[in-house]
């Protein structure tokens, strides 16, 4: 080995510690007895058991408005990154960044519009469907986009013009050709919405109640308002939850995930 | 296997496309039951425009009509036309496996499981593909894709069979290979086929007739042997084959060229002096080498060249001739001869054989 490895080996190693002693404090102080006194005072799931008693209901309002959130995320999205593949037009294009914009436009934008214009229907201002619509437009581009990218790599046109020679009407064609080879990007995109539903923060603290609030605005809560240990074992609650999804999008998004499907090479397609 | 083919009728079928380009001008043609046209012709001359139109991937434009067995099917979408379609681009489904893939014709007209397995594997049997049952599409060669598509078209017991280009993809060896398996199955299913292709070779092997298209315009349609002997203008003659072309001045009965003559006895029609072009194809052409440096033409018509480029090619020798016309001839010799750049031969051209002369 020489210092052509070394050096760079040092310098990353230095990052990620940068990174990760953080990390590993917030964690060890959510299992230390007394932070302040350090992890002498012995390891404890005390807090943990705190913070489930205290927060047991964010975690499943979170889990509840990530799982509606991707269930019309794909009834929408699906559908819609479908007609953005077939239909490439100047119209088409401008919804597609129309879509992105609730990406680019501040969350609390977007959650002050959002108060504005619903703020007097009670009923709906006061439960966490709400939040959900919030949820949907943040989330919604990232579904279109990543089933909108697997569609424009397969040969989509040629695959339903296939279908239909053998019969086969829309809804038959969709459900069957159509959705099972997009497959690799609805998945991807679930795990996307998911992922950020589940850590929103900056529109859900703007829409919340007090009776509906999050897991990220229940640690805000935490953070603020109890002792550190019981916000730092939050923080673990809340990795627990979050790093299986961001495993399985990195192993998706990966070398690894499935080869681009295209049946020919499309510089050799002729056109009539 | 497959019930008789249905005859095809296509009534002032036109296209124009949503920004304005004329696809198509309006063709009217009749394709009996049974029979295999092929339509050739370049890029972009409609070809497989008129064969999405008879699928009903496209409407024709207004006025233009398609009829399937005297049924006006216009109105009808692909879907509902019964027919089976082999692409250029094999769409075949990769979330499904080869007997998926074969079945689900099948599958989509409700035919029960046991059925539809018997008739996989008949199809997958007629096609050499039986032990490809299981495999996934993305693990298929390009020659084995295609036999898959052609299994699955042909899996429905459709009476018209849409082929578009099915072999530009494949190399040489397997296109040639698939050619013939083509031909066969056509033969023996006895189906109505339209065959769209740009390989002149490919269409003379597989067509009953051939619909040569320049355009968005039928330029000829006729049997294989019509196209090329008798070719309509000299874009076929062009398109089907290699075509010779000399110029030259017509004076007592022959055509005076840099190296010789040749004997006008072709047709009436040519004119008797003036400015004038024959074509003749190489094979018309009859190559004798010379030996003596004084050797002359023939007094009844011959020509004298140099030989540029010799191509032995297995079954006869291509020559490149220069000399004898103002650009080079191309002509076809008996494998047994032996030719070397710059061997000085001599031309006789079948004046039988020209296919026409222009002005």
């Amino acid at each position: 080995m020489n210092w052509r490895f070394i050096v760079p080996l040092f310098l990353t190693l230095l990052l990620c510690a940068f990174l990760m002693i953080p990390v590993g404090l917030s964690v060890t102080a959510g299992l230390t007895v007394n932070f302040f006194q350090g992890v002498e005072s012995g390891l404890t799931l005390r807090w943990v058991a705190e913070v489930w008693r205290l927060y047991e209901g964010t975690i499943y309002l979170s889990l509840l408005i990530a799982v509606s959130c991707l269930g019309v995320t794909l009834v929408l999205g699906v559908p819609m990154a479908y007609v953005l593949a077939k239909r490439r037009s100047r119209l088409t294009r401008l919804l597609e960044e129309l879509l992105v914009m609730p990406v680019a436009v501040p969350g609390l934008a977007i959650a002050l519009a959002l108060l504005i214009t619903f703020g007097g229907f009670r009923e709906f201002r006061m439960s966490w469907a709400f939040i959900l619509v919030g949820h949907v437009l943040f989330t919604l581009p990232f579904m279109v986009r990543a089933v909108l990218a697997v569609l424009s790599s397969i040969d989509l046109k040629g695959l339903e013009e296939g279908a239909r020679s053998l019969g086969a009407g829309f809804f038959r064609r969709f459900f069957q050709v159509v959705l099972p080879n997009c497959k690799s990007g609805i998945v991807a995109g679930s795990l996307m919405v998911v992922t950020l539903s589940v850590g929103e923060f900056n529109l859900t603290w703007m829409l919340h109640t007090p009776l509906t609030k999050t897991l990220p605005v229940g640690l805000a809560d935490s953070y603020a308002s109890m002792r550190l240990e019981i916000g730092s074992a939050y923080t673990l609650v809340f990795f627990l939850m979050l790093v299986p999804l961001l495993v399985a999008l990195q192993w998706l998004g990966g070398p690894t995930s499935p080869r681009r499907r295209s049946s020919i090479d499309p510089n050799r397609r002729r056109r009539p | 296997m497959t019930g008789p083919g249905l005859d095809i009728r296509l009534v002032a079928c036109a296209k124009t496309f949503t920004d304005g380009t004329r696809a198509l001008e309006p063709l009217d043609l009749d394709i009996a039951a049974g029979e295999t046209v092929v339509f050739l012709g370049p890029s972009g001359c409609g070809k497989t425009t008129t064969l999405r139109i008879i699928a009903g991937l496209e409407r024709p434009d207004p006025g233009g009509r398609v009829v399937f067995a005297g049924r006006d099917v216009t109105p009808l979408p692909v879907e509902k036309r019964d027919i089976g379609m082999v692409f250029q681009s094999y769409a075949l489904f990769p979330n499904m496996d080869v007997a998926g893939n074969v079945g689900y014709g099948l599958k989509v007209r409700r035919i029960p499981a046991v059925d539809r397995r018997r008739r996989v594997a008949e199809m997958l049997e007629m096609m050499h593909i039986t032990e490809l049952a299981a495999r996934s599409v993305d693990q298929l060669s390009g020659g084995q894709k295609q036999r898959v598509a052609l299994a699955r078209a042909l899996a429905v017991r459709p009476r018209v069979l849409l082929l578009d280009e099915p072999l530009t993809a494949l190399d040489a060896k397997l296109r040639e290979e698939l050619r013939i398996e083509i031909d066969r199955l056509l033969r023996n299913l006895g189906i109505t086929a339209v065959y769209v292709t740009h390989d002149q070779a490919e269409a003379m092997a597989l067509g009953d007739r051939i619909v040569v298209m320049e355009r968005g315009r039928v330029a000829q349609v006729g049997t294989p042997r019509e196209v090329y002997l008798s070719p309509a203008n000299p874009f076929v003659a062009r398109f089907i084959g290699t075509l010779n072309v000399v110029s030259g001045e017509a004076a007592d009965g022959h055509l005076h060229l840099p190296g010789g003559r040749l004997a006008l006895n072709g047709a009436g029609s040519i004119p008797a002096s003036g400015r004038l072009s024959v074509a003749f194809r190489p094979e018309a052409v009859a190559v004798i080498p010379l030996i003596n440096p004084g050797d002359q033409p023939h007094p009844d018509g011959g020509l004298i060249g140099t030989v540029t480029a010799a191509f032995f090619l297995g079954d006869h020798i291509r020559l490149v001739i220069d000399g004898a016309g103002e650009s080079a001839i191309v002509a076809l010799a008996p494998n047994h001869h032996r030719f070397t750049p710059g061997d000085r031969v001599h031309l006789a051209v079948d004046g039988g054989a020209m296919p026409f002369a222009e002005g």
